[in-house]
């Protein structure tokens, strides 16, 4: 089934060249092997041997940016690919900076696949657009179609989701997490015949509507592989312990709603379905979850690995005496509502943990502001030494805690600390947070991503510029004095793939100081900065190779390019910009 | 940097700024100034400094950044108490423009996705002015969709909780959670400053005193200059029109948004109560403070009223 290209014979004669004698049949053995995209990328570069090894052998391509190629140029290059993973929008599209219908459209692809992957299994978005018609397309189109997975993605509604469900026959999984999707009903999940089985993974925790319960139960029933169940809020907690029985084996659980009230007899039914999954190794959802039902959980969290409360508004106390069930815990994503005091929970309770998240519950301040503080983060630090990714969002932090924190954890290799008043300084000492960030780069070799807030100088970029030198992903919002900042930042990190900037001073002299820089780069973004449009010519003229697109915003001054996105394309201008996307 | 930038100062350092700026504002620097010109010197003579918060929050930090006469460095000074004048300066200078971009950030994200822009301002539309700048903090559109929604069944659970209800969630737990959930900082706004401010409620047990300090903090000039004679005198001046803002004698009044949205005037009901529904708090113009009920000679008979 798998074409196979013949060897010219006559190579294997040359004992000059180490990579002839493997017959091709042996060296695509070999690297089928290898997994890690950036490893391929590696191998293909080798010689000509071995790029074409490469290529018939790869069964899996990851596309960061789908403009930076075409399907045309994917599938001609890669001929056998069964999973594609795609990425679209600039990350910043998450948080509205991107306008809608900026692009991203999976059409295309899938008309091209279509063609030439008829064997498709998988496919993985992420902030791309999809509409109906393309999931209806993709449903008929891949006879062997397994697994779709759709995360922030935008153009859908239920009825496409309707339309997988119907058709694909051998679906293993369905992964619907934080889409922009109008949801119109739950039919969607009645849409899976009764004779299908072969469900490992279904997560629609993040819809809205109500599906058919019995309906639910059955699937959940005769799918004896499922090991991953994400459910919505709207499944109650009795709903769930009757999902719970049918699906013993799940690894993966996420809750409906925690909240409705139970009768003593229902709550140790509860429990007794939680002490039955011992196999549990992820756990979410637990929206409004209270002290009150809390405790059923225990039983199963013994080898939690990873919790993710950011659903759940919980409480120090409650939390904290949750967390003594969690002694494996290695990710943990949580709410600010935990407070400081939270986190000395974590920090006494889990010495494992390697990933935290803390995200705010109250981000615009609506009522009286509570959160977590640099004391919360130092705790943590102290008991969890093996900690190397956190994204903390808090409202005070000073230099000395951040210090403390990576001389605790000096293995950190992502960095993500919002410090959500823009431009706020070290609250004590009223001076920039450039020494935290000095402190952090220069402690933390091995960090691969960062992003900073707080009052920052040009210091700041400098010490990036300096230390960072496995930096690959930099976010940067408020902060610097000139363009001095990011000219060090170009300048010094070797390894940066991924420059996202809003709202910081730095102008056409930083943008083109790059320019040699930006090929070696996935994508920088840069918005409400001081770059205008003649920059931005500027650098499309000197570098054709790379797409310079600017996003005018209605009212706004002609000479300022209010959102620029550079990224390198071998795929040439795209062609199916809209009107705002000008490309220079 | 060179000329293309097209924009003052090429983005020097903290201290640089553009003529034309400066000029533009030097009027406005004097009048602001005078409303705060006792700060920085009597910063040290405030009870508990650590109260005082400079609570900007986003209506200067993000907000008109767009080509806007202000350098970077000075717009990151501005949550220095020291820098306070030279801040306002800036902040006086661009309140127009930052008015109409609270006006249209407060409905939400700007260019967002149409389901998202429209829950978030279904909610969260803070029409005060203190604006929120798009796509920031930097939470995801579905987070904060759904933490909107949490917030609302949060609130509906507390007021369900008081009613003695069964779902005594903190009495269960902890007694001491229910009054811990009411102490913390709310920013406090007064019509004319684009500046907001916060208050720790936690640090007073009655009106008079938070009456008192939002005095200090906004209306400073007018008891300190005309007393800098001797401290005595100028304590007892203090003391004196420590409760203008709840009488009703002076230009402003003092005024809060509760828990369901509504405006009302401070001091109606127990400063108990008043801690438990107080959201945020507002120093109106009396003149608008109208509709908000009976004059304040009769306190007894003051009713609650629509907002303005």
């Amino acid at each position: 089934m798998d074409p196979k290209r013949k060897k010219d014979c006559h190579d294997s004669g040359e004992s000059t060249r180490v990579a002839s004698t493997f017959p091709d049949e042996v060296l695509e053995r070999v690297l089928a092997l290898v997994k890690s995209h950036k490893d391929r990328s590696s191998v293909s570069l080798v010689c000509k041997d071995w790029y074409d090894a490469e290529r018939w052998s790869r069964t899996h391509v990851f596309i960061g940016n789908c403009y930076s190629v075409s399907p045309e140029i994917v599938v001609r290059r890669f001929p056998n690919v069964r999973s594609v993973t795609l990425k679209g929008k600039p990350r910043f599209s998450d948080f509205n900076l991107v306008p809608p219908n900026w692009g991203a459209d999976i059409r295309c692809w899938l008309v091209v696949f279509a063609a030439k992957y008829r064997c498709l299994e998988e496919l993985r978005l992420k902030r791309m657009t999809v509409s109906d018609e393309s999931l209806e397309f993709l449903a008929l189109s891949f006879p062997n179609f397994k697994a779709l997975s759709l995360h922030s993605c935008d153009g859908f509604s239920t009825d496409g989701l309707a339309a997988i469900a119907t058709h694909c026959k051998n679906l293993t999984e369905l992964n619907i997490q934080e889409n922009d999707i109008y949801d119109k009903s739950g039919c969607w999940l009645s849409c899976f015949p009764e004779n299908f089985t072969s469900l490992e993974v279904l997560n629609f925790a993040y819809l809205n509507n109500d599906v058919n319960f019995e309906a639910l139960e059955r699937l959940v029933s005769r799918c004896k592989s499922l090991n991953v169940l994400k459910v919505n809020k709207n499944i109650t907690l009795e709903q769930l312990q009757r999902l719970l029985i049918c699906a013993p084996k799940l690894t993966e659980l996420g809750t409906g709603s925690f909240l409705p009230e139970l009768t003593d007899r229902q709550y140790s039914e509860l429990k007794r379905s939680f002490s039955i999954c011992s196999n549990l190794n992820v756990l979410s959802g637990l929206s409004e979850a209270t002290a009150l039902y809390l405790p059923a959980l225990y039983p199963a969290c013994t080898n939690l690995t990873f919790l993710n409360l950011s659903d759940a508004a919980l409480q120090s106390e409650e939390f904290a005496k949750l967390l003594v069930h969690c002694p494996r815990l290695r990710r943990l994503w949580v709410l600010d509502t935990v407070e400081d005091k939270g986190l000395e929970a974590v920090g006494s309770n889990c010495p494992l943990l390697e990933e935290l998240r803390v995200f705010p519950s109250d981000p615009y301040e609506e009522g009286i502001v509570h959160g977590v503080t640099e004391s919360g983060f130092i705790a943590v630090s102290y008991g969890c030494r093996r900690l190397h990714y956190v994204l903390y969002f808090c409202r005070q932090m000073t230099n000395a805690a951040v210090e403390t924190i990576v001389q605790n954890c000096p293995d950190f290799t992502h960095f993500r600390l919002c410090i959500m008043t823009p431009c706020q300084p070290d609250y004590r000492t009223n001076e920039p947070m450039d020494k935290a960030f000095c402190a952090v780069v220069k402690t933390c070799t091995k960090l691969r991503r960062l992003a900073v807030s707080g009052l920052l100088t040009d210091m700041t970029f400098e010490y990036i510029g300096k230390y960072a030198k496995n930096l690959e992903t930099l976010s940067v919002a408020f902060a610097g004095s000139s363009d001095w900042g990011m000219q060090c930042v170009l300048g010094g990190c070797r390894k940066l793939r991924k420059l996202e900037i809003r709202d910081c001073p730095f102008g056409n002299a930083a943008l083109l100081s790059g320019f040699e820089k930006y090929e070696s780069m996935r994508s920088l973004w840069m918005s409400d900065c001081k770059v205008t449009m003649n920059g931005c010519r500027f650098l499309a003229k000197e570098m054709p190779r790379l797409n310079v697109e600017v996003m005018k915003e209605d009212g706004s001054d002609d000479s300022q390019a209010d959102k620029v996105y550079v990224y390198r394309s071998v795929a040439g201008p795209r062609r199916d910009a809209p009107p705002f996307v000008l490309t220079l | 940097m060179d000329g293309t930038l097209g924009l003052l100062g090429g983005g020097g350092g903290g201290g640089s700024s553009g003529a034309s700026t400066n000029e533009s504002t030097v009027s406005k620097v004097e009048v602001v100034e005078q409303d705060f010109v006792g700060m920085s010197s009597e910063a040290s003579s405030y009870p508990a400094e650590a109260e005082l918060e400079l609570g900007l929050g986003l209506s200067l930090g993000g907000g008109g950044v767009k080509a806007k006469p202000c350098t970077w460095g000075e717009r990151g000074r501005i949550l220095t108490a020291k820098d306070f004048p030279s801040v306002v300066s800036h902040g006086s200078s661009v309140p127009s423009r930052f008015t109409d971009r609270a006006t249209a950030a407060s409905v939400g994200p700007v260019s967002g996705t149409k389901r998202a822009a429209d829950s978030v301002s279904q909610e969260g539309g803070s029409p005060t002015g203190v604006s929120q700048v798009v796509g920031w903090p930097p939470i995801r559109a579905y987070r904060m969709n759904s933490l909107v929604n949490q917030a609302k069944s949060q609130r509906a659970e507390e007021d369900k909780s008081r009613d003695a209800s069964k779902k005594k969630i903190y009495s269960k737990t902890d007694p001491a959670a229910k009054e811990k959930c009411h102490l913390g900082f709310v920013k406090v706004n007064m019509d004319g400053v684009p500046i907001g401010r916060k208050v720790d409620l936690n640090a007073h047990s009655c009106y008079e005193t938070l009456a008192q300090m939002l005095e200090d903090m906004f209306f400073r000039s007018t008891t300190a200059v005309s007393s800098i004679g001797s401290s005595g005198e100028k304590e007892q001046s203090q003391k004196a029109s420590g409760y203008k803002l709840l009488d009703g004698s002076s230009e402003f009044v003092l005024t809060y948004e509760d828990k369901e949205g509504d405006w009302m005037l401070v001091g109606d009901v127990p400063w108990g109560m008043f801690l438990t529904s107080v959201k945020r708090l507002r120093i109106m113009r009396t003149s608008e403070a109208n509709g908000l009920g009976p004059r304040f000679q009769e306190r007894n008979d003051r009713q609650r009223c629509k907002p303005i």
